[in-house]
């Protein structure tokens, strides 16, 4: 019985055998394989069918059975015995002896026979031994090179210790097979196959030179994939890998520097910079004795190319080389009777640069600063070894040039000698360098900052930055005339840009010295901010700024937010309507404060419980006066001012401790539900406060809930919310319910905030019940259907952001609205709602729940819909769809677009002939990065592109024709080719765009006729 | 038109460095979509400091070889006068400068407009000449015809690498 269904198991492997050999079809091999895998029969057994055909005189027919064992070893290796693997190991290795057209079907044998863990010891070292022997590796194509390489690899990653035993056999076998490669992909893979073998401690014996010889010969790399290259093999791929080889031991060093220094010394420019980046990587591992005997060579090729730099990106490579090199040097260990290898090599430095600085015409003093800077910056030793020689000498030079454009010059030198010492931090790093130069670098620092020139006064300010920044260097005295140089900056200097620089400058040194800022800067400008002037405008725009910059300190920011809240008082009771800005401004400071203030708990407490009351009391107090619409106080309640609020009010609670998060919370929310002002600082109103009850005379009162939003909305997620059922019943009333937009769309805001966060459950579910009996007829008809849009946007948002279920019938509904005659076109702004980022709510700063690739997600289920959408819908409502799609479009993370284009394209380019302005703005902002990103999928369109984008320059909006003209110039980076029968008439059709009336347009205009000017023209 | 190309060496190697003036802030103004801005000083200035030194890897503003103060428009009268200043008095380049600045008006500029390039009095030893040169419009035509040198003067103002 077994015998006979063994036979008929025989015959079956026999039939697929004759039909893959002799029938040459490739079908049977997974069956086999299938077959072995199953237990139908054996490794051998398969040997043993293939028989006769091995055997065969004809080579062709030899390989062809070969490569069917091959094909199902590779697919079951896992499956084999010890004995199995050794007799194939031993069967194919005698194959190697066979025929050259054998070769390839036996090298496959092997390379599945290497995948295999039932590999007896010794196997490996005999397959290598053999290949190195009987094969001419180089004479193979390249895919059956490639399998020689991996054959090895495998064996490295898992026969490591028997390899070893080869000792330097391995090596040099190696060394044989790798000689004369030229393609691309094995290089990538022999290169990785020599680090291995030196950072695995192979034994290389006295081939270093032959490996380097043999991997050396490739630098610099000068490879161009071919256009269509399916490997995607980079020319960077090959520089880096080949790199980590050179660079991966100390032993090439003899025969590698040399090499650089050639290369260096060469005329190409990509050969210089792999051989500098080279030396940068070699400096990580190399010692001084590697580099010693080279060093003046080196020093002199890095001089030369800063000194005569051609590319500021050669020269960035040359000063981080030096830097490496003498950070190496630093490493040295110092035997008595030795000199320092760096004393040595920084004094040729200094040697070769230092007479630069004080020639008097100034030439070369910035290559040869940068140059002291890269090596000064390696280590605090060669930091004190160059600036002890060179601050005296630019201190001295500073005094010698009276005009302050020098002085600029020799202030940014030192300048960046100063900012060098940051880098050890305060406790690695003494200033005794500095001590000894303190008085004549205070004295230069405040000469600056006095001096006429603009210019040298903002270098003086930065350095006197770094100079109060380094603990112990400014006396008390020094303190504080700095302090009282910066804040006549503030307040006097006429030049916007200086003043804003001693604003900054006084915001990072404050938290340093706090008592020196507050004792006088903070007291002026307190003090402006009450004096009343014809220019107060300004004047108090500045105090108001700088306050702001100078809180960075919490005994500070005790000072500073009373002056603030006390100036916005003073502002409400005299607004007149239309002193919006004021306010605005005035909370933009505010804000500042608040987010300087976040990271320090005291502080962080210490501005809500200033702040968040006092600015509920004052826009309560303007919203419950009699005619809140007209009275004095007014402009608190505009949009702009309360707009203006809610960031104060966000970023006074994202970041509270839960304790005060809840005893904040268990406050304002009765105020709004309640009408509960208790807790308020001046709580005398002449009514309740009731923004939630119907009522015409509330109107004043709806619009706070925009307040009510930025606190609750900013809670952490942890922090219960009091009462939240019926505050997202009345918050979801108001929504619907309310004639003014600005509240409704608070209150809506404010209800997706809080669903965002509201934990699943049937608590959630019920409130999303509610929210959607609402929204249906709503939408449906009435007179309130853009409020319910407004809703419906708002929660769909709330729920995309965290992946809720009942997202996509919500999507789905504002989808199906882009095809309403009436709300078609703001559900199309939705979509940008949608996927956009809300300054106000819903964002992760104040702890919404926001999953990465939401956008990601939302376009792939919804953009095919949307492309359905367009071609079904009405010609009257196909520009919503357009214009949705460009806002999911221009959400969308550009590399996902690149792949999506092709389908996408016909689209937009319907969207780009659109009357609507937004559609072609948006459509025009989506087109143009994907022409820098991904020319070739859009060069065949150049005809329409150029036509289309042509004709949007004369639009009556200037953001169009802006846009228009950005992409006009984006479309120069298509294939050149193409565009040269557009030139002509691009730039005709440009000339008009060059007398725009309007100067930013002109500007787009003047940069892409001057591109294409080049087009195609000798020196682009 | 010019005495030589650039050669290897150069003549003024290690000229001093001029800071580069910011981008121009833009203005509420300049963002209002009626009002008309007109062409102004700096704006003519803007369209000229960043070209390129045909010997340095270096912007003529940075060359102080362009300044805001030479730059004179009207725009309702539709001139244009740009004085440069070579960076020392014997430079071979300022022919091949000028007539890059004039290019680059030219290309950027309205055709109502007529521009006039020439260097700044007292600071060249052959301004006569290169002034004659520059304002000579069928000179200046057959310099671009000239392929060689057109490669210049579009690398003098190609955006730097």
């Amino acid at each position: 019985m077994r015998g006979a269904r063994r036979g008929g198991a025989m015959a079956a492997l026999r039939a697929l055998v004759h039909d893959f050999v002799s029938g040459l079809q490739d079908g049977p091999a997974p069956e086999v394989a299938a077959g072995l895998r199953a237990g139908s029969w054996t490794a051998l057994d398969v040997v043993e069918a293939l028989g006769s055909s091995l055997e065969h005189p004809e080579p062709r027919t030899r390989a062809r059975g070969l490569q069917l064992l091959g094909q199902v070893l590779l697919r079951c290796h896992g499956a084999l015995r010890h004995a199995e693997v050794t007799h194939l190991v031993l069967f194919f290795e005698a194959r190697l002896k066979d025929h050259h057209l054998v070769i390839p079907a036996v090298l496959h044998g092997l390379h599945a026979l290497s995948l295999s863990e039932a590999l007896a010891p010794g196997l490996a070292v005999s397959v290598l031994k053999a290949i190195f022997q009987e094969v001419h590796v180089q004479s193979l194509l390249q895919l059956d090179r490639h399998t020689v390489y991996t054959i090895i690899t495998n064996f490295m990653r898992t026969r490591e210790e028997e390899l070893k035993s080869l000792g330097t056999d391995f090596t040099f076998g190696f060394i044989q097979v790798m000689d004369g490669e030229k393609d691309p992909r094995n290089l990538l893979v022999a290169f990785q196959i020599v680090r291995d073998l030196v950072l695995k401690g192979y034994a290389l014996g006295p081939f270093v030179e032959e490996l380097f010889e043999v991997t050396s010969c490739y630098f610099p790399i000068d490879f161009t994939p071919p256009p269509n290259d399916p490997h995607g093999i980079q020319r960077e791929d090959l520089i880096v890998s080949l790199r980590a080889v050179l660079a991966s031991t100390p032993q090439f060093a003899e025969f590698l520097l040399p090499l650089l220094i050639e290369k260096m010394d060469s005329e190409l420019q990509s050969a210089k910079l792999d051989a500098v980046q080279t030396l940068s990587a070699c400096c990580a591992i190399y010692g001084p004795k590697e580099l010693q005997e080279f060093l003046p060579s080196l020093w002199a090729s890095l001089r030369r190319e800063v000194f005569q730099t051609a590319s500021e990106k050669l020269e960035a490579e040359c000063l981080g080389t030096l830097t490496a090199l003498a950070a190496c040097l630093s490493h040295a260990v110092l035997h008595a009777d030795t000199h320092d290898p760096l004393d040595t090599f920084l004094s040729g430095v200094l040697q070769d640069c230092r007479h630069h600085l004080c020639e008097p015409d100034m030439k070369l003093v910035w290559p040869s600063a940068k140059l002291l800077q890269a090596a000064a910056s390696a280590s605090l030793r060669a930091y004190h070894h160059i600036a002890g020689s060179v601050l005296p000498l630019l201190l001295e030079q500073y005094n010698q040039h009276p005009q302050s454009s020098q002085r600029r010059t020799i202030l940014e030198m030192l300048l960046g000698f100063l900012e060098l010492l940051q880098k050890w931090g305060h406790e690695e790093g003494d200033e005794t360098v500095l001590l000894g130069v303190r008085a004549p670098l205070c004295s230069v620092v405040f000469s600056a900052l006095t001096d006429p020139s603009v210019q040298l006064q903002i270098v003086g300010v930065r350095a006197l930055t770094v100079l109060g920044a380094l603990p112990g260097l400014l006396v008390a005295s020094d303190l504080d005339l700095a302090v009282d140089h910066l804040t006549r900056l503030v307040l006097h200097e006429e030049d916007p840009q200086s003043s804003m620089a001693a604003m900054e400058a006084a915001g990072t040194l404050a938290p340093a010295h706090p008592g020196a800022f507050t004792d006088h800067m903070v007291r002026a400008l307190a003090q402006e901010l009450q004096t009343e002037r014809e220019d107060e405008g300004t004047r108090h725009q500045r105090c108001l700024q700088a306050l702001a910059a100078v809180s960075t300190h919490p005994s500070i920011v005790r000072e500073t937010v009373p002056v603030l809240l006390q100036h916005l008082r003073h502002l409400q009771r005299g607004s007149e309507p239309g002193d919006t800005g004021k306010t605005a401004s005035l909370c933009r400071s505010l804000h500042r404060v608040a987010v300087q203030s976040q990271h320090d708990p005291e502080s962080c407490s210490f501005y809500h419980q200033a702040v968040v009351p006092c600015l509920l009391g004052l826009a309560l107090q303007a919203a419950l006066q009699e005619d809140a619409l007209l009275a004095p106080g007014k402009a608190l309640l505009e949009e702009e001012a309360l707009t203006s609020m809610v960031p104060v009010i966000s970023a006074a609670s994202t970041h509270l401790s839960p304790e005060l998060a809840v005893q904040s919370a268990a406050l304002i929310v009765p105020l709004f539900l309640d009408g509960d002002v208790s807790f308020l600082p001046q709580n005398s109103f002449p009514c309740s406060f009731q923004p939630f009850q119907d009522g015409p005379c509330l109107a004043a009162q709806r619009r706070l809930v925009t307040l009510l939003m930025a606190f609750i909305c900013s809670l952490p997620r942890n922090v219960p919310v009091p009462q939240q059922d019926r505050l997202l019943r009345e918050l979801l009333a108001l929504s619907c319910a309310c004639d003014c937009p600005f509240a409704a769309t608070a209150a809506a805001k404010c209800f997706a905030g809080l669903v965002n966060k509201h934990p699943e459950g049937p608590q959630l579910d019920e409130v999303l019940q509610l929210a959607l009996n609402r929204l249906e007829p709503g939408l449906a008809e009435g007179p309130r259907r853009t409020q319910a849009l407004g809703l419906l946007l708002w929660v769909t948002k709330a729920l995309v952001l965290r992946y809720h279920p009942l997202s996509s019938r919500l999507t789905d509904k504002v989808l199906a609205l882009l095809g309403d005659a009436e709300l078609g076109p703001a559900a199309a702004e939705g979509l940008g709602l949608l996927l956009g980022d809300a300054p106000d709510v819903l964002h992760r700063g104040c702890h919404a729940d926001v999953r990465l690739m939401y956008r990601q997600r939302f376009f792939t289920d919804n953009v095919p819909r949307l492309v359905q959408g367009f071609h079904a819908a009405h010609s009257d409502v196909k520009a919503n769809y357009l214009k949705g799609l460009s806002h999911v479009l221009n959400h969308l993370p550009k590399p996902v677009l690149v792949t999506e284009l092709p389908t996408l394209l016909p689209l937009l380019l319907e969207a780009l002939s659109c009357l609507d302005r937004g559609v072609q703005l948006s459509t025009l902002r989506c087109l143009q990065p994907l022409l820098l990103e991904a020319p070739r999928a859009l060069s065949p369109h150049g005809d329409t592109l150029v036509t289309k984008f042509l004709s949007l320059t004369d639009s009556p909006a200037m953001a169009v024709r802006i846009a228009a003209l950005r992409c006009i110039h984006a479309l120069t980076s298509l294939p050149a080719p193409g565009l040269l029968p557009y030139k002509a008439r691009v730039i005709r059709a440009l000339a008009k765009p060059l007398d725009d009336k309007k100067r930013l347009v002109r500007k787009e205009a003047v940069v892409a006729r001057g591109d294409w000017f080049l087009l195609g023209s000798p020196g682009r | 038109m010019v005495g030589h190309g650039p050669g290897p060496a150069l003549e003024n190697a290690n000229p001093l460095v001029f800071r580069r003036s910011g981008e121009r802030p833009v203005t509420a103004r300049e963002e209002d979509d009626d009002l008309p801005d007109a062409i102004d000083d700096r704006e003519i200035f803007d369209l000229i400091r960043s070209i390129n030194d045909p010997e340095h890897p270096l912007t003529l503003e940075e060359l102080n070889v362009v300044e805001q103060v030479r730059v004179k428009v009207n725009d309702a009268e539709s001139t244009v006068a740009v004085e440069f200043t070579p960076t020392i008095p014997h430079c071979s380049m300022a022919t091949l400068i000028g007539l890059s600045i004039k290019v680059k008006l030219i290309r950027s500029l309205p055709e109502r407009f007529k521009v006039d390039v020439h260097i700044t009095p007292g600071t060249h030893i052959s301004e006569h000449a290169v002034n004659k040169q520059l304002a000579d419009k069928e000179r200046v035509a057959a310099a671009l015809e000239n392929s060689h040198l057109l490669e210049v003067v579009n690398q003098c103002l190609s955006a730097r690498s």
